[in-house]
């Protein structure tokens, strides 16, 4: 393969263009409401019409998951919400003057609009079960370009300059820890991919793999080069049958091409990547935990020094970087650091993609530039709560906190959402309404963190379960004023003490809400609970 | 599994005395990781996905290919939730407690998955019909709250919905 | 091999490249509560008891797998410590049933010992009272899980110094328990040579030599070191 060859496949793919698209999303929301045989209905309607400038494409998620299943035609733009099998035939006459049966969207909403696709680019837009579709949309090239025209040094330099940081959740400098690695010496060297996704109410990463999985595999692809790797492991939840397919189709797609494997584009570069199928452990998203198991052990963290990038998988340097990391990587690689640095917030560059989920109008994938409030997000792009008013936005999942209303224009950055008590996480955005007991939304946290403790080290493992025990007595209204401080002790001790992330972070969510919804434990203290409309 | 001398080649062979058939595909993963230790969770996946469940006897078979202590495997085996030691029913039915179906409403549709079955989430009905299982996020969080019925991932999911599903599973419908 | 001057709650103290904190405090007479930590295995980091505070870090490390660094500043005896100390202690009480007055090792117990040490008079939270199974199956000793604080110095000791792997853990979070082989009765356990190392490891009454009754259950816990030592300087 050279490049030559990867332009004449792109070229080749854009002159099979038909005037007219027809984009069906066949990401897992919309495929649980019917997609694919919706899909099905629409090929065969445009057969039924006989017309040759008309075709259809199985594409990845659109983001606006909760009005699925999802069609938009090209040129127009024309979008169709919850679309059943049998409006597909009306579809298709609509663009010759018909009526559509489906409900059309508008493309012109804030959901869409104010949205800034880097990430996301290629999602809904192209195949993501066809190489060609990728390669079409401009894919390998950064990855020509960096083993042509670039050395390992220059590649880490641009990724440190354009200020990109972890998307995993705590935000590391992307370009310091591949320094890192580089630096580090090893007989061989690991990249790793954490598609261990847990955070209950986030599922951008497996998104991102089921719209566009190439962009991911360049990512890693580009980063092995700059440090040194020629082994890499996808680490994907057992809970992704759909994402694990569409990778392990796009890897052997890949490798037949030349793209992965020995010799990549006749650099003297090799590289090779392998799935590794997660079995149901939230820890498993903690890096040392993540290595354990590819290392086929208990997925249980280790103190950290040594960390991953001197001594990772086998004791060899390795490179943990999360999904949408890497599938950040080519579009910088692409447009330069200048470009991504001028995106997004002063000390959080580029944009963000969040799952916008709970008790929301719109609910969806969204991408945004960092530094845009928490409130246009909720109040303009999803729309706000059906009924009632927003209570609180939660982010982070289990390690994150609960943001209360009255601080809607916090910016999404790392900082800021930290300085109120949360954190940025890998994504997930939970909107709650006023309907919502903010201690009880404790305690779904806590019993996911007791359940998910893997149990070796005693903060987390002891600590957790006397604090859903306390939350329980709080909720049934045995617990008194001292226990609600003793709780809040036991909480600080968890988070100073705790091993690894999980537990460090596990307390978050109760001290988020001792923080901002007081008055809810110190009703249930005093035996009331009609302060907010009951939810169980 | 040393196979005697002067017989076909290894992948000819039943591997297994009993002459199950699945143990030759389990044993064709195993030689695909080289017997490496590490390979463990990828053969659990496999053997999970070929027994139904993972049997004493079983892991006792991949501890001794692999050349891992039986203590070892087992702790593997009981430390990841997608792992079952215990055989699963005919029919699965598994709720979504992540937490967007939380929020929308994922305690209700399991209460009433508990009360139509008469079993706790994590257990199978005594006529082994069926499994009710829990997930911790599926992140189809936009189509909230979710329920998978063998397989199926089906959105927008409500109490009365699932106990119409269940009735009819009763009924032998499906 | 270079030496390093750090100091330990304001005392200047020389150590060794690569020794750990724990082990310079240790020659120096310093004493950091453990409870994982043994000598002559592997150090995990598990109890969090020997969490100490370096200045210029933001969090507490462990003082068993921390290098020792030049001119470190470390303080193992403020008072967050010790009521982190304290509070991890009661977690252990609570969680499962430790009754002093009836136990083997009472009187010889490293938890015990490290209650009092951290002053616990009363245990501030509910206790768990979990079911936990008794295994007098094995002819020369018995696993009491009631005692048990999960800190795989039974499953470290069998791996690393004996080579042979009985004993590992199953289960994750507060559903955790040490095992042997697969999970069966320990005396049912094919691969156990009975060599008793695990016993001798065992920091409470959870691992005990069968017969032995109320407080009768002394070890020799050097031994383990002493055996790891011999054997290096042997090879």
């Amino acid at each position: 393969m050279d490049i030559s060859e990867l332009l004449a496949i792109a070229e080749h793919e854009n002159a099979l263009r038909r005037p007219i698209g027809i984009r069906c999303c066949t990401a897992l929301g919309c495929q649980s409401a019917g997609a694919l045989s919706l899909k099905q209905r629409l090929e065969e309607a445009v057969a039924e019409v006989d017309r040759t400038d008309i075709e259809v494409i199985g594409v990845g998620c659109m983001g606006l998951c909760g009005h699925g299943p999802l069609v938009q035609v090209d040129p127009h733009g024309v979008l169709y919400e919850h679309v059943r099998a049998a409006d597909a035939p009306s579809i298709v006459a609509a663009l010759d003057g018909g009526e559509a049966t489906a409900p059309q969207g508008d493309p012109q909403h804030p959901f869409f609009t104010l949205q800034k696709r880097i990430v996301l680019e290629n999602s809904g837009m192209i195949d993501p079960e066809r190489i060609e579709s990728y390669i079409a949309a401009g894919g390998y090239q950064a990855l020509y370009h960096v083993l042509h025209d670039m050395t390992p040094a220059e590649v880490i330099d641009v990724v440190t300059r354009s200020g990109l940081r972890g998307r995993g959740g705590a935000g590391y400098p992307t370009g310091l820890k591949w320094a890192t690695v580089a630096k580090s010496h090893g007989d061989r060297k690991y990249v790793v991919c954490n598609a261990d996704e847990g955070d209950p109410g986030a599922f951008m990463d497996r998104s991102i793999i089921e719209s566009d999985p190439h962009k991911v595999l360049e990512g890693m692809a580009i980063a092995a080069y700059a440090v040194g790797a020629d082994q890499g492991y996808v680490y994907v939840r057992a809970e992704y049958p759909l994402a694990i397919q569409r990778l392990q189709r796009a890897i052997a797609q890949a490798r037949r091409l030349g793209l992965l494997g020995a010799q990549i584009f006749d650099a003297g570069f090799t590289f090779r990547v392998d799935i590794r199928v997660g079995a149901g452990a939230f820890v498993c998203g903690e890096e040392t935990a993540l290595m354990a198991s590819i290392e086929g052990r208990r997925g249980q963290p280790r103190p950290r020094p040594p960390y991953p990038a001197e001594s990772g998988l086998w004791g060899r340097p390795t490179l943990i970087n999360n999904v949408e990391t890497f599938a950040n990587i080519p579009p910088i690689i692409r447009n330069g650091a200048e470009w991504f640095a001028a995106i997004g917030a002063e000390t959080s560059k580029g944009t963000k993609v969040f799952a916008l989920t709970g008790k929301i109008r719109h609910t969806g994938l969204i991408e945004v530039p960092m530094g845009v409030t928490l409130r246009q997000i909720v109040e303009d792009m999803g729309g706000g709560v059906p009924e009632g008013r927003v209570k609180a936005v939660q982010t982070g999942g289990p390690s994150g906190g609960c943001i209360p209303a009255a601080l809607l224009d916090t910016p999404v950055d790392y900082e800021s959402l930290q300085r109120v008590g949360s954190i940025m996480g890998s994504g997930g955005m939970v909107v709650m309404d006023d309907a919502t007991n903010m201690v009880d939304v404790a305690h779904f946290y806590m019993e996911f963190c007791k359940d998910e403790s893997c149990g070796k080290c005693i903060p987390c493992r002891a600590g957790t379960a006397q604090m859903l025990h306390m939350l329980d007595l709080i909720r049934s209204g045995q617990a008194t004023a001292a226990d609600l401080a003793q709780l809040e002790q036991l909480c600080l001790m968890v988070k100073e003490t705790s091993l690894c992330g999980l537990g460090q972070s596990a307390p978050n969510p109760v001290l988020s809400t001792m923080k901002y919804f007081r008055e809810e434990y110190e009703a249930l203290v005093r035996g009331e609970r009609s302060e907010v409309r009951g939810q169980r | 599994m040393a196979a005697p001398r002067a017989q076909p080649p290894v992948s000819e062979q039943t591997p297994h005395p009993s002459g199950d058939n699945r143990f030759k595909l389990l044993e064709a993963t195993m030689k695909k990781h080289q017997y490496r230790p590490d390979a463990l969770i990828e053969v659990l996946h496999r053997a999970q996905e070929l027994f139904g469940y993972l049997s004493t006897d079983l892991l006792l078979y991949i501890a001794h290919s692999l050349h891992l202590p039986p203590s070892r495997v087992y702790g593997v085996a009981t430390f990841y939730h997608f792992f079952s030691l215990a055989p699963k029913g005919e029919h699965s039915c598994v709720v979504c407690l992540g937490t967007a179906c939380y929020v929308r409403g994922a305690a209700a549709i399991l209460a009433a998955a508990e009360q139509t079955l008469g079993v706790r989430a994590g257990h199978t009905t005594p006529d082994g019909r069926l499994s009710l299982e829990t997930a911790r996020c599926l992140g189809a969080c936009g189509i909230a709250p979710t329920v998978v019925f063998d397989g199926t991932v089906t959105g927008h999911q409500t109490p009365e919905q699932v106990q119409v599903w269940l009735e009819r599973l009763r009924e032998k419908d499906l | 091999m270079a030496a390093r001057t750090f100091t330990i709650n304001d005392q200047l103290i020389s150590a060794r490249e690569g020794e750990t904190i724990l082990q310079a405090a240790r020659e120096h007479g310093i004493s950091i509560p453990t409870l994982c930590h043994l000598d002559g295995v592997s150090s995990v980091g598990a109890c969090r008891l020997c969490l100490v505070e370096i200045e210029g870090s933001r969090v507490l490390r462990p003082a068993c797998v921390t290098p020792v660094v030049e001119e470190m500043i470390v303080r193992t005896d403020t008072e967050r410590l010790r009521e982190y100390r304290r509070m991890i202690i009661e977690l252990l009480f609570a969680e499962r049933n430790h009754v002093c007055a009836v136990c083997v090792a009472n009187g010889h117990c490293e938890l015990q010992d490290l209650a009092i040490a951290v002053g616990m008079d009363h245990v501030r939270f509910d206790y768990a009272f979990p079911r936990c199974d008794v295994d007098i199956s094995h002819p020369l000793f018995g696993i009491d899980h009631n005692r048990c604080v999960l800190c795989t110095r039974c499953v470290r000791v069998c791996d690393e110094v004996e080579g042979v792997h009985t004993w590992d853990v199953a289960g994750r979070g507060a559903d955790a328990r040490v095992i042997t082989d697969m999970r069966q009765p320990w005396g049912e356990a094919r691969s156990c040579t009975s060599c008793g190392k695990c016993v001798l490891a065992c920091p409470t009454g959870a691992i005990f030599r069968r017969g032995a009754t109320v407080g009768e259950m002394e070890r020799d816990r050097h031994k383990i070191a002493y055996i790891v030592a011999a054997r290096e300087q042997r090879w």
